[in-house]
């Protein structure tokens, strides 16, 4: 390793290579195994209404930012209602209308979710509330439990858990009692603790979340409570003080505007229903691809056409057969028929399976050897003796595939993938070799080109390996740093250990 | 004797590695651009010949298809020579021709070739048979070396040549590779042929290696191969070297024959010798290579560098007697 651009270079690409894999793995959420399962939650909400007759206007609000999951999809479905989506902020809403809405008129809004550790961050960035005139006989309560509350905390996020755990915890003492009583939902509480905040200036507001319980068709919202430290909104559940968004809980709209408002219709309700269902991740990974907003997904063979896909899942082990055969050439010191011939016969064998690819090699490659050997005999000339020698090879394979099917194994029509051109050269060689060198040297080789072969093809076919390389081409990069490396290994080869072996350990200097 | 040697061993005791000769010698030593010179044989001996280095007389040159209709005409009156492919490898595709009768031809083995399957011959060459890649070629006809009566009881048919290794315009390492009837009369090792590993400094053999096996007697004729002396040997070793700076490339297999009449010919050159060399010498190729390597500046002049190779090998333990001392019919190799 004289040269030290080359372990530089290699350090860098598997460096490179592996570092883009593991943000797509960890951040963005890339399935690292084929067979990895992710649960996907769709939300209906469902608006149903007796229409006045005259025109209606229906608002929805619906989730806009969504930390801690990624949206795969989201539908509108309405008959003839023209629809127009607003976004401020945080708040978002679909506006459904229509001129002449009469009877009863159903809207649909669905959106499919996946868990994602998706960096997603609010954007609302609220100002200080000035401190409210409370009434008595709050005011004192509130005085007293907020300085209280105070002598206990630090900053932001520390005073409103102690301010919470306070609320919650001595829920019998007066004065806690006494603010307790003015509230009798869920809602109404965390409305009255936003309040209490606006006594030490501290922005809040209310977070609806969506509980994902498989099979729930009413589920509701439940406030939690957001406060603003002045860099993020820090989520509480009002009742517990327990910190953060909880996991499985949909966030899906901020503030106390109301979750649908109607005009032009009568007995508005609105049904939440949640389904969870198992689907591939590599599925939501192709369906979210151009969802996710970087780079890496853009270029991912995930976004091309699934024609193509599978081509490149194929080409893209031909660099891992070519590892092998550097392997088997370098450390282990195997000869082969042409530098990468082996690989392009462990491509073939992919749709014969290994055996029946082994025997088919064989068998055309020895028939092809006897022919060969009787032009020997006719003397031609180069170029028109490997036309014919692969004339033959396509003659041999259709031969085959007749006879092989008339017989009933269907495996064997796949004889016709195997690389013709390659096949032919293969039996020139192999011929060349037999004459000059020998028999024995022809058939180490030709057993030498089978072996890194049938190597190359169960690496190659390795379905956990074909889809890392899939779904992580940057891949790519580490085998490319792999073989740099290998180019510089200046070493003995498992071949030359052998063939040295009597070397005589003598008096050396 | 273990199945396989241990590396460290084998480090030890300096043995060169395929990786390693091509990384850190071949493509260290050896600018790409000047392979043509050995690639080409043709190439090779018309340079050889300008510099005044001794080769086989060139009688002729068949470039076109077309010319070897006429290979009697170009044969002229010689009946006995060579034909070989100019990019030829390995000793492959050469026909050596001992003698004539009218349109038939006796190879040295005693068998008869036709005139139209010696057409057929040089056909193959010029269309690429053997040439790396299968590109077009020529073929090459020229004096048949009569080899000296020294390698008789040494060698079955065919001409045995001395192989040596010159590093940086030094001699490094040398070889006799002898003709066995497993290798067709040919001095290619992997096909059969035995080498004999030579002291540098005094030209004298040492055991020998056929087919991995280590021994000091001939597979064929049963003749000691032990302590023969070659003549001319510093002849020999400045011709080497005189191809090597001919040539300009670091890392050089010269291949010498010795005619009865001519002496040391050079038959050709190779930028990729192989290491069998090691073998037949018992000696890694490292323990000189390093040598050589470590010194910032060498001699120029021949004789210094001359003096520079003999004494390379005072470092040299010799083998012989070790060799001799095991029976050689019983190798300690395989099978």
């Amino acid at each position: 390793m004289r040269n030290p651009a080359v372990p530089v270079w290699a350090v860098l690409l598997v460096l490179a290579g592996l570092a883009i894999s593991a943000y797509k793995a960890v951040i963005l959420g890339m399935p690292v195994r084929p067979d990895q399962q992710t649960e996907v939650w769709s939300i209906q909400a469902q608006i149903g209404f007796q229409a006045d007759g005259g025109p209606a206007i229906v608002d929805l609000a619906v989730p806009s930012v969504l930390p801690g999951f990624l949206k795969l999809d989201e539908h509108f479905i309405a008959n003839r209602y023209g629809m127009a989506i607003e976004e401020e902020g945080d708040r978002r809403k679909v506006e459904w209308v229509k001129r002449r809405a009469q009877g009863s008129e159903t809207l649909y809004y669905r959106i499919s979710v996946t868990r994602s550790e998706q960096p997603a961050a609010w954007r609302d960035h609220p100002s200080f509330p000035s401190p409210p005139d409370y009434e008595e006989p709050y005011a004192t309560a509130i005085r007293v439990i907020i300085n209280d509350v105070r002598q206990e905390s630090a900053d932001v996020f520390t005073y409103t858990r102690e301010l919470l755990r306070r609320l919650n915890a001595r829920r019998d003492e007066p004065n806690v009692a006494l603010l307790r009583e003015a509230a009798d939902s869920p809602a109404q509480w965390t409305r009255q603790v936003i309040e209490i905040l606006k006594g030490v200036r501290i922005p809040a507001r209310i977070l609806w979340v969506l509980p994902l319980k498989d099979a729930a068709s009413d589920a509701r919202l439940l406030p939690l409570l957001q406060v603003h430290n002045g860099e993020s909104w820090l989520a509480f559940d009002p009742e517990t003080g327990e910190s953060g968004v909880p996991d499985y809980m949909l966030p899906w709209r901020v503030g106390d505007d109301p979750l649908y408002s109607l005009s032009g219709g009568r007995g508005a309700e609105v049904k939440l229903s949640v389904t969870r269902s198992d689907r591939k991740l590599i599925e939501v990974a192709r369906d979210s691809a151009q969802r996710l907003d970087s780079v890496f997904a853009d270029f991912s063979p995930l976004a091309l056409p699934v024609d193509s896909q599978n081509v490149y899942r194929v080409l893209l082990m031909v660099p891992l057969g070519a590892l092998i055969v550097v392997l088997m050439r370098t450390f282990v010191g195997i000869s082969t028929f042409g530098t990468f011939m082996p690989v392009l016969i462990a491509l073939a064998f992919r749709e014969t399976q290994l055996l029946w690819g082994i025997a088919l090699f064989t068998l055309i490659v020895s028939l092809g050897l006897m022919l060969r050997f009787y032009l020997e005999r006719l003397m031609l000339l180069l170029v028109p003796r490997l036309t014919a020698i692969l004339i033959i090879v396509v003659g041999l394979m259709l031969i085959i595939s007749l006879v092989t099917n008339k017989l009933g194994f269907e495996r064997t029509l796949s004889v016709a993938l195997f690389p013709m051109v390659i096949l032919a050269m293969t039996i020139e060689r192999m011929s060349i070799t037999w004459e000059e060198n020998g028999a024995r040297e022809a058939i180490l080789h030709g057993l030498g080109s089978l072996l890194i072969a049938s190597l190359s093809y169960l690496v190659m076919k390795q379905p956990d390996l074909v889809h890392l390389m899939f779904v992580f081409p940057e891949l790519l990069l580490v085998v490319l740093g792999l073989s740099l490396l290998m180019g510089r290994y200046t070493g003995y080869r498992l071949s030359e250990l052998r063939r040295f072996r009597n070397f005589r350990d003598g008096d050396q200097p | 004797m273990s199945f396989l040697a241990s590396p460290r061993r084998l480090t030890r005791m300096g043995v060169l590695g395929m990786n390693q000769r091509n990384a850190d010698f071949i493509m260290r030593y050896n600018p790409r651009h000047l392979y043509p010179l050995v690639d080409n044989k043709l190439l090779t001996k018309r340079l050889a010949i300008d510099h005044g280095i001794a080769v086989p007389a060139l009688y002729a040159v068949v470039r076109e298809q077309h010319e070897g209709k006429d290979l009697v005409g170009l044969l002229g009156d010689h009946e006995d020579f060579v034909i070989k492919p100019a990019h030829g490898s390995g000793g492959n595709g050469i026909l050596v021709v001992s003698g004539r009768f009218g349109n038939s031809f006796r190879k040295p083995s005693g068998d008869l070739i036709t005139l139209e399957a010696m057409q057929h011959h040089v056909s193959n060459i010029l269309s690429g048979m053997y040439s790396l890649g299968g590109l077009p070629d020529q073929a090459i006809i020229e004096y048949r070396v009569r080899f000296d009566p020294l390698f008789e009881h040494i060698s079955y048919q065919g001409v045995p040549d001395i192989r040596v290794i010159v590093f940086r315009g030094v001699p490094v390492a040398a070889m006799v590779r002898l003709p066995t009837r497993a290798s067709d009369g040919k001095a290619n090792l992997h096909q059969g042929a035995m080498g004999i590993g030579i002291d540098l400094a005094t030209g004298t053999s040492r055991g020998g290696v056929c087919g991995g096996l280590v021994g000091a007697v001939h597979p064929d004729t049963g003749a000691s191969t032990a302590d023969i002396r070659l003549p001319h040997w510093e002849r020999i070793l400045r011709l080497a070297m005189q191809c090597a700076d001919t040539v300009g490339l670091g890392y050089l297999g010269a291949d010498i024959v010795m005619d009865r009449d001519l002496g040391p010919l050079m038959l050709e050159l190779n930028a990729r010798p192989g290491l069998t060399v090691q073998v037949a010498n018992q000696r890694g190729l490292l323990l000189n290579l390093r040598q050589i390597e470590r010194m910032p500046t060498l001699p120029t002049a021949i004789e210094e560098r001359l003096a520079l190779a003999q004494s390379l090998h005072m470092a040299q333990p010799l083998r012989m007697a070790q060799s001799s001392r095991e029976p050689a019919a019983a190798p300690t190799g395989r099978e």
